[in-house]
C-alpha cells in the first residue's frame, strides 16, 4: 500500500449545531481538517466529541451548519454513501463472521472479484500484522488483535477519511501505548485524513498533527500539540492539557501585567480586559538557590513549601505564595538540584523564564 | 468424613445443615411436576374412566383420539392457528422490539408498554372484547380471527425475548456496516438478524406454544369446524370424562417438552 495524500479529502465543518433536548451537544463548531491530516478531537466525557464524529459519519443530523468533504456538501448524505472508514471503542466486529469475512465485508458490498478481494484482505491483514489470522473467529482474538481487525476492516476499501472514536480506551496501558505508535505509523503509510477522538490528553499530544479541544459542545482551541501545550488560549485548555497553576494578574494603565505591584509582563495582545492569569507548567517553575541573582528574564515568587512528593526521576514541590495561592514545581532529583534537602515549611524562591510564561485573559477561578 | 459432613459449597455450611433445603426443594419439585405428569400413566389405562393408578394398560385411548374425526380436525385447526400465529407474531414482534429499542425515548417506552398490555390484562377480558368486536365484523369461528387474537397474546412474548437479546447486542455493528457501504436494511439483515437468530427462533416457538395451549380465547372465538384442540378438550370435559383427554394431554406435554428441549440444545450450540 502506497502513501497517497492526494487520495485523501479535506473535511470542513461549518457552524455545526446539534441539540439534544435543551442541551447543546454541539454549539456552532467550525473545524477544517486538512487532507491527510491526523486531527484529534480532545475533550472531557460528554463534551460532544462523539456527536461531532457521528455527524461527520452521517449518523446524526445536525440542527444547523454544514459538513463538506472537499467541496461536496454531505451534511444530509446517508452514511453508506460517505465512504468513510470507522473504528469504535468496542471494535464492533461482526462476531458471526471470521476475521477474513469481517475485513472482506466492505469489499463484498462493492462487488469486488473474489481474487482481488482475497488479495486486498490479505494485504490489509499484513499491514496490521495479523497475516496468519484470517480464518480465526473473533472470539479467538485478544483485545489488541480485535482492534487491529477493526482497523483493517476500516481501511481495506481505501476510504479517503478515517474516523475513530476512542479506539484504544479499552486496552491496557502498555498495549495502548504500543498501538498509539502503530496507529501513527499506519496513518503515515496510508496518508488518509483521520479524525480521532480521545479524552486522554497524553494520547492526543502523542499522536496528532493538530488537536481540536472541545468543551461543552464548543471548540475551545485548535492547534498543533506544541501550540496547545505552550500557548493554551484559555483556562479550560490550560488545565485540561498538562498540569497548570494559575496566578492572577492585573493590567495597569501602561499596558503592563502586574503581580503584587510588580510589573511582570506586557499585555500580549489587543484585549482590553483588566483581569489576566499567568499559567505556570510545573516543569517550567524552577527552584532557585537561596542567594541567586534576580535576572530580568525571569519572574520570581517567594513562598513556603507545603507539600513534597518524591516520584523517582522528579519530585513535586507545592509552594504557597504570600497571597495564599499554591503553585506546583516539578523538580529534577539530580544531586545538583538539592531537592533532597528541602523540607516542609521551608522558605523558598521559585522562578519562571518569561519565555515560558503563558498569559491568558480572564481572572483565576 | 461422610458425605453429609462435607461442605456443601465454598462456605462452612455442610450438607447436613442443608438437609432441610434439599427436602423443601424436592417437595416443591414434586408439587410442580406431579399434576402434569400424573396424566401420563392415566392415558395408558384400559378403563372407561380417568383412574390412577390404572389397573390395566392399553393404547386404547390413543386409538380413540386418532380415529375420532372431531379430535383430528381440532388438532389440525390448532396446528394451523398456532403456525399462522407464529408466522405473524414473530416478524411483527421482532420489528416492534427492534424499532422501539433503536429509537429509544419516552414515546417508545409508552408504546412498548401498550403492546405489553395483553400480558397484564386478564385474558378473559381480551376474550370478551374480541368476541364482541369480532361478532360485529363476522370473524367469530374463523381461523383468521383466532390468529389475530392469538397474535395479540404472542407479540408481547416475542418482544420481551427479542428486546432482551438486543440489550446485549452492540448497535455500533450496524453503524460500522453502514459506514462500510451497506444500506441500513442490509445491515439489519446481514449483521443484526443473524445474531438475533437464536432469540427469534425461541420467540417463534413460544409464540407457537402460546397459541397452541391457549384455552380462554379459543373457547370464545372458535367453534364448529374451526374448534381448536383446547376448546374441544374443554367441551369434552364438560360433557363426559374419558381418558382420551389424558392421551391428548400426554401428547401435548410431549410436544411442549420436545420444543423446549430442542431450544435448549440449540441454545447450547448458539452459546459456543
Ligand atoms: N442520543 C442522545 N440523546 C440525548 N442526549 C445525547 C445523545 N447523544 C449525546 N447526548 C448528549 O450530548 C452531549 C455530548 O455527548 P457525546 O457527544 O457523546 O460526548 P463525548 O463523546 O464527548 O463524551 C452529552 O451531554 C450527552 O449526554
Ligand atoms: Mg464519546
Amino acid at each position: 500500500m502506497t502513501s497517497n495524500a492526494s487520495a485523501s479529502l479535506t473535511i470542513s465543518v461549518t457552524e455545526l449545531t446539534k441539540k439534544y433536548g435543551r442541551v447543546f451537544a454541539l454549539n456552532a463548531v467550525s473545524i477544517d481538517v486538512r487532507a491527510g491530516e491526523f486531527l484529534t478531537l480532545l475533550g472531557p466525557s460528554g463534551s460532544g466529541k462523539t456527536t461531532l464524529l457521528m455527524a461527520i459519519a452521517g449518523f446524526n443530523r445536525p440542527d444547523s451548519g454544514r459538513i463538506c468533504f472537499a467541496d461536496e456538501d454531505i451534511t444530509v448524505l446517508p452514511p453508506h454513501k460517505r465512504g468513510v472508514g470507522m473504528v469504535f471503542q468496542n471494535y464492533a466486529l461482526f462476531p458471526h463472521m471470521s476475521v477474513f469475512e469481517n475485513v472482506a465485508f466492505p469489499l463484498k458490498l462493492r462487488k469486488i472479484s473474489a481474487e482481488e478481494k482475497h488479495h486486498r484482505v490479505m494485504e490489509a491483514l499484513k499491514t496490521v500484522q495479523l497475516s496468519g489470522y484470517a480464518e480465526r473467529g473473533i472470539d479467538q482474538l485478544s483485545g489488541g488483535q480485535r482492534q487491529r481487525v477493526a482497523l483493517a476492516r476500516a481501511f481495506v476499501f481505501g476510504p479517503k477519511i478515517l474516523l475513530m472514536d476512542e479506539p484504544l480506551s479499552a486496552l491496557d496501558k502498555k498495549l495502548r501505548e504500543e498501538m498509539q505508535i502503530e496507529l501513527k505509523q499506519l496513518h503515515r503509510q496510508l496518508g488518509v485524513t483521520t479524525v480521532y477522538v480521545t479524552h486522554d490528553q497524553r494520547e492526543a499530544l502523542t499522536m496528532s498533527d493538530r488537536i481540536a479541544v472541545i468543551n461543552e459542545g464548543e471548540l475551545a482551541q485548535i492547534g498543533t500539540p506544541r501550540e496547545i501545550y505552550n500557548r493554551p488560549a484559555n483556562q479550560f485548555v490550560a488545565s485540561f492539557i498538562g498540569e497548570s497553576s494559575f496566578i492572577p494578574l492585573h493590567r495597569n494603565d501602561s499596558g503592563q501585567l502586574v503581580h503584587e505591584s510588580v510589573a511582570v509582563l506586557p499585555v500580549p495582545n489587543e484585549e482590553t480586559g483588566k483581569e489576566w492569569s499567568l499559567v505556570i507548567r510545573p516543569e517550567r517553575l524552577l527552584l532557585e538557590k537561596p542567594k541567586a541573582k534576580r535576572t530580568n528574564g525571569k519572574i520570581f515568587f517567594d513562598g513556603v513549601i507545603t507539600e513534597l512528593v518524591y516520584q523517582g526521576e522528579t519530585a513535586i514541590v507545592m509552594i504557597e505564595l504570600g497571597n495564599g495561592k499554591i503553585v506546583t514545581s516539578r523538580a529534577n532529583t539530580r544531586a545538583g538540584d538539592d531537592v533532597d534537602s528541602l523540607e516542609l515549611g521551608q522558605k523558598v524562591s521559585v522562578s519562571i523564564d518569561k519565555n515560558d510564561a503563558i498569559v491568558i485573559p480572564g481572572g483565576t477561578k | 468424613m461422610s458425605w453429609w459432613q462435607k461442605a456443601a459449597s465454598e462456605t462452612q455450611v455442610t450438607h447436613r445443615q442443608r438437609v432441610w433445603l434439599y427436602i423443601l426443594a424436592t417437595i416443591i419439585m414434586f408439587l410442580l411436576v406431579i399434576p402434569t405428569v400424573i396424566v401420563i400413566p392415566m392415558s395408558f389405562s384400559e378403563s372407561q374412566y380417568l383412574e390412577f393408578p390404572p389397573r390395566e394398560w392399553s393404547l386404547r385411548w390413543y386409538h380413540e383420539y386418532l380415529n375420532t374425526p372431531r379430535w383430528v380436525n381440532a388438532t389440525i385447526t390448532s396446528f394451523k392457528v398456532a403456525t399462522l400465529t407464529m408466522l405473524v407474531a414473530t416478524p411483527f414482534g421482532t420489528m416492534a422490539a427492534y424499532g422501539l429499542f433503536v429509537s429509544g425515548g419516552r414515546m417508545s417506552k409508552m408504546l412498548f408498554f401498550t403492546l405489553m398490555t395483553p400480558m397484564i390484562v386478564p385474558v378473559i377480558l381480551i376474550a370478551i372484547g374480541t368476541f364482541y368486536v369480532f361478532g360485529r365484523i363476522g370473524l367469530v369461528n374463523s381461523i383468521f380471527g383466532l390468529v389475530m387474537a392469538h397474535t395479540v397474546l404472542s407479540v408481547p412474548i416475542v418482544m420481551i425475548i427479542v428486546t432482551s437479546a438486543l440489550r446485549t447486542y452492540d448497535l455500533n455493528q450496524e453503524r460500522v456496516a453502514q459506514s462500510l457501504g451497506s444500506t441500513r436494511i442490509r445491515a439489519f439483515f446481514e449483521i443484526t438478524l443473524p445474531q438475533l437468530k437464536f432469540s427469534i427462533v425461541t420467540a417463534a416457538l413460544l409464540a407457537f406454544l402460546t397459541s397452541f395451549d391457549e384455552v380462554i380465547i379459543s373457547i370464545f372465538l372458535s367453534g364448529g369446524g374451526n374448534s381448536t384442540l383446547t376448546k374441544q378438550m374443554f367441551s369434552a370435559l364438560r360433557d363426559y370424562i374419558d381418558p382420551t383427554i389424558a392421551a391428548i394431554s400426554t401428547l401435548m406435554i410431549l410436544l411442549s417438552t420436545g420444543l423446549m428441549l430442542s431450544l435448549q440444545i440449540l441454545g447450547g450450540r448458539g452459546a459456543r
